[in-house]
């Protein structure tokens, strides 16, 4: 084993161990570890056995293994960063309707004058 | 004249307006006394509130700043939950003449079914200069909303408007909150939702106080931001709405489902 799959190895673990502990501490949904975690299952898998990696490469065409991986990284972080787009829309949406809510109960209440 | 017993409600969404606000209140009160009056304050960091409170008017304030489409839509909730006939959307800012707000409302079709009436500023082009990349954009916006629906307007982003009923209802769950396009986009809403839309043509004052957004970097940015609308609009669902789904029809349902 390399000095490089080992880095890779450790801080793979190390990722794998912050998302557990987060969803131990309950700071991080469910929905969102899950997607964590499947990505660091197979970076584990591979860390360890690293021709597995290169043998998927070159079976789908590909000639130098790390950009696979370069590229399977860039589409996996655009898509994550397109949901959480419209993540934010949808909470920005929901914090208006509540923002509006307060302000005509707080004019019922009498709050404010 | 027969005198009309329709309960009507004027919202003035406002937003560090302290300059012109006072003014704006006073010609409403004078062009509909009988009229209940709102003022949206949009989390003014000036006088706004208290100048409204001074006269006498309701008040709701934002807690954070929510742009027009914002404060409208808290009027036209206040209006429905209140049971209001008809509803006036006059700004704070001076621009619009209250004086035709009684010419609005009788203009206004109180039968059953949306119906919105929009007071067109008058294109007076000397007295107030437009840049030509915002006079594109407004003419191009008329166009195609003049085909939508179906009524010649040539100003489709003027905040002076009247809504009966039906459209008060509508708009309180559906008036969109988006920066500048709530105009607009309220009236491609209530075209899918079957409106009756017409206009009136009113002369447009400049304003009492407060900057107008009418530099030509800016122009450029909302005509570039009203062909990404129009787009966006032309590639959206509920296009063809039928009629039968509309709650005045005789089969009552709701008109647009709520977002999941």
């Amino acid at each position: 084993m390399t000095g490089v799959h080992l880095t890779v190895l450790l801080s793979t673990g190390a990722a794998v161990a912050a998302v557990v502990e987060l969803l131990r501490r309950r700071h991080l949904r469910e929905k969102y570890a899950v997607v964590w975690l499947a990505v660091c299952l197979p970076m584990i898998v591979f860390a360890i056995a690293p021709n597995l990696f290169n043998r998927l490469a070159h079976a789908i065409g590909v000639i130098n293994p790390p950009d696979l991986l370069t590229v399977l990284a860039c589409l996996f972080l655009l898509v994550v960063c397109v949901y959480m787009s419209w993540e934010l829309g949808r909470l920005e949406d929901r914090t208006r309707r509540l923002a509006e809510e307060v302000a005509l109960l707080r004019r019922d209440v009498g709050a404010g004058h | 004249m027969t005198r009309d017993l329709r309960r009507v409600l004027v919202v003035v969404p406002a937003w560090n307006e302290e300059g012109s606000i006072g003014s704006v209140l006073d010609e409403i009160a004078r062009a509909l006394p009988n009229a209940d009056v709102l003022v949206v304050d949009d989390f003014s960091s000036d006088r706004t509130a208290s100048i409204a409170r001074a006269a006498g008017v309701d008040l709701i304030s934002n807690i954070f700043n929510l742009g027009v489409g914002g404060a409208m839509r808290v009027g036209f909730r206040y209006g429905a939950d209140r049971g209001y006939d008809a509803l006036v959307q006059i700004d704070a800012d001076g621009q619009h003449d209250p004086s035709y707000a009684p010419a609005l409302l009788e203009a206004l079709d109180s039968s059953p079914g949306p119906a919105v009436v929009i007071a067109a500023r008058f294109d007076s082009s000397e007295d107030y200069p437009v840049p030509r990349a915002r006079r594109w954009a407004m003419r191009l916006l008329a166009a195609y909303l003049s085909r939508l629906t179906g009524c010649r307007l040539t100003d489709a982003t003027s905040g002076f408007r009247a809504y009966n009923r039906d459209a008060i209802a509508l708009f309180a769950r559906t008036y969109p909150a988006d920066y500048l396009s709530d105009t607009v986009e309220s009236l491609i809403i209530a075209s899918e939702a079957g409106a009756r839309i017409s206009q009136l043509s009113t002369v447009m004052r400049p304003r009492i106080a407060g900057m107008p957004s009418q530099s030509r970097p800016r122009a450029l940015l909302y005509l570039s931001r009203v062909a990404l609308m129009l787009f966006l609009q032309a590639i959206r669902p509920g296009r063809t709405r039928p009629a039968s789904a509309l709650p005045w029809s005789t089969a009552a349902r709701p008109i647009i489902e709520e977002k999941p």
